[in-house]
């Protein structure tokens, strides 16, 4: 019997995770959040849906995707044997796509010709304008303008695919604004609109449906430990933005109270300096933003704070709610990675291991190599290998003085 | 007695419509708030909703968010906003002053400390953008205990049993949202509106106020034809944008504005 029980039970009927989570919009979204619900509580069990979502996850996605064992790089480390959980190798090159295809099955069944999406990196962006250009909908991508400026060619790829990228102007010009004005658009055109949002976060029920199709890389990661070395994980890593790569690792675990869990949030410049995006980490206080109650960066006024890291896609001052749940009654453990930690991270698994990591995944193999050490070889560790870099190639050869 | 009930059954007796105008506070610098507020009440308003800036305002369009990041600028902070309002009290013991705002500046001081201190300083009702009814359990009784009103808003999209549910909580008055948008969005159709204000009658006693796409006297006079009151923000803050370079002249611009608004309403009144 687990301690954690109670957490598979959640969110409660009203889209609550303990004391987070909730639906906290303007009434105009009151409606289709009411039908979105609607919809997807009777979808989420019927067979004949959940076997689309399947055939697409492994004809389309290429699921399932491989748990792969980084020996070289384990051995380099010393200490437990790393294994990558290569969402990496997903259509689109991120696990993303989970998500973007169950949220497109809903659009398509709630007979939406149109479909907006926030991004940060650029992956959620990428995966939405992918999964429209195939159904054939109309799509509308809002994204800052500084990431539009940090990630120019995935900006293009979506271009290409067919979406129509609108730069954020306003705030800081980052995911959160792209958020808002997502919301924006989706307030003013509810009737033909779906909004497919990229994390775990947001009003109910996003976090419940956007948790439960990114669960398939924890169902797989699982199933794949038992196969590949006979029991379960000691431990699982994952990077923590909104969190959706992590709780879609972590959730299918949540009452395996052995398997020890470590939510990797943006330390960028250090927590200690102010300048980074870990709000469990540095536990900062709990606030209301884009419809949901959790932990989020703001100052003693409210005013949502600024936040940095090197990697556009953790760059928000808020997290998942049930993230923040979880942290509160000690399921996971969240940490932060420095951005010069990460970058080491990156050039390390690209040397050793021939992989090159997206800029937010080598924030869960920057605490891996923390972690790593401190285990016997005999223990084993799953990384979520969220997304590929070649994304971050610009951003990492800017940093070694090359421009393109 | 409520300041808001007080006003709107005044209204009542005269028959007339609330003219409810809504500015940020701090906007384009604090020192200019409560001389604005005086002036809006000089030119016609019956109550002010008085916007409280933050860092992301989802439910507004450009024109309110820009004011809110003019106001921002300068660390404008609830605790000014109280002091605004006091000082406003010091000569205006009777027009009813509501704040209009996000959650997160509130839940940040703490509910009731921020109800504390909004009574006191002689605000009279709060209406929070993103706080539905269902999650209002904790805020509508600290609110209430203070004498400080609820103010809902309903929306086009609202079902006619979750209207009922946010009448139910609703004190002052019914703030309906004309049109699926942000604030400051174009169209506004006043059959549209007429047809979604019918039923809501049936629900409740509250006054019904119409804000979004209310920019000038005629579309406050179609509107009232349906409403007990319009609500206009963003035509007014569009004038304190176009001047903040010259602070000294937004008075008046928000008067003219105003003023506008007021006849037409009351020669509709008076017709």
């Amino acid at each position: 019997m687990s301690k954690f029980s109670d957490l598979t039970r959640l969110p409660d009927a009203r889209g609550h995770f303990g004391a987070y989570g909730g639906r906290f919009v303007s009434e105009t979204l009151s409606f289709a959040l009411d039908e979105l619900e609607k919809t997807y509580m009777s979808l989420r069990d019927d067979p004949a849906f959940q076997a689309e979502f399947d055939y697409d996850l492994s004809h389309y996605v290429g699921r399932p995707s491989p748990l792969y064992h980084a020996e070289r790089w384990s051995k380099q480390l010393g200490g437990a044997r790393i294994w990558l959980k290569r969402e990496d190798l997903n259509h689109t090159g991120a696990h993303k796509v989970n998500n973007t295809i169950g949220q497109a099955l809903l659009a398509k069944k709630s007979g939406k010709p149109r479909v907006i999406a926030e991004t940060g990196a650029g992956q959620h962006g990428v995966a939405t304008a992918t999964v429209a250009a195939r159904l054939g909908l109309k799509c509308e991508v809002y994204m800052g303008a500084e990431d539009v400026e940090r990630q120019k060619l995935n900006v293009y790829r979506m271009r290409l695919l067919g979406a129509n990228v609108i730069p954020v102007e306003s705030g800081t010009r980052t995911l959160k604004d792209a958020m808002n004005e997502a919301l924006r658009d989706w307030v003013t055109n509810v009737d033909d609109t779906f909004y497919i949002i990229g994390t775990v976060a947001g009003p109910h029920p996003y976090p419940m449906l956007v948790r439960d199709f990114n669960a398939v890389a924890g169902r797989e990661a699982r199933r794949q430990s038992f196969e590949e070395f006979g029991k379960l994980p000691d431990a699982l890593i994952a990077c923590v933005g909104g969190g959706s790569n992590a709780m879609g690792l972590f959730y299918p675990f949540v009452e395996d109270d052995e398997v020890v869990m470590y939510g990797v949030e943006a330390g960028g410049d250090g927590v200690e300096t102010g300048r980074h995006a870990a709000p469990l980490a540095s536990n900062a206080p709990r606030g209301v933003l884009h419809g949901n109650r959790t932990y989020l960066m703001s100052d003693e006024g409210g005013q949502v704070s600024d936040t940095h890291s090197i990697s556009a896609g953790l760059d928000y001052p808020g997290v998942g709610p049930e993230h923040a749940l979880w942290k509160d009654v000690g399921r996971v453990n969240y940490v932060a990675a420095n951005d010069h930690e990460v970058l080491e991270a990156f050039r390390e698994l690209t040397h050793v291991e021939g992989i090159m990591p997206a800029l937010e995944s080598a924030h869960a193999l920057a605490y891996a190599k923390v972690l790593a050490p401190t285990m016997r070889p005999d223990q084993n560790i799953v990384v979520n290998l969220s997304g590929r870099g070649d994304k971050d190639i610009m951003t990492v050869a800017r940093l070694d003085g090359l421009e393109f | 007695m409520n300041r808001i009930d007080q006003r709107f059954s005044e209204l009542k007796e005269q028959g007339r419509r609330a003219l409810i105008p809504y500015i940020t506070a701090g906007d384009p610098a604090p020192q200019h708030t409560v001389g604005f507020m005086h002036a809006l009440v000089e030119a016609g308003a019956d109550i002010i909703e008085l916007g409280v800036p933050f860092s992301d305002p989802m439910a507004d369009g450009p024109v309110i968010q820009k004011a809110c990041e003019r106001a921002l600028k300068h660390g404008v902070r609830l605790t000014h906003l109280f002091e605004m309002v006091r000082e406003f009290r010091q000569t205006d013991t009777t027009t009813p002053v509501v704040l209009m705002g996000y959650l997160n500046p509130v839940e940040r001081i703490g509910l009731a400390t921020f109800a504390d201190q909004a009574a006191s300083a002689g605000v009279d009702g709060v209406l929070t953008v993103d706080l539905p009814p269902e999650e209002a359990d904790e805020f509508g009784p600290v609110l209430k205990e203070r004498g400080l009103a609820s103010i809902f808003l309903v929306a086009p999209t609202t079902s006619h049993a979750r209207a009922a549910t946010i009448c139910a909580h609703g004190e002052g008055y019914l703030y309906y949202v004309s049109l699926k948008g942000v604030t400051g969005s174009a169209a506004l159709n006043a059959d549209d509106v007429a047809a979604h204000l019918a039923p809501l009658r049936e629900l409740t006693d509250l006054p019904l106020c119409v804000g979004f796409g209310i920019r000038d006297g005629a579309t406050a006079a179609e509107v009232a034809k349906v409403a007990d009151g319009v609500i206009v923000g963003s035509a007014l803050v569009n004038r304190i944008a176009e001047n903040a370079e010259q602070p000294e002249v937004i008075a008046g611009e928000l008067k003219a504005v105003l003023i506008e608004m007021r006849e037409a309403l009351d020669a509709m009144s008076a017709g």
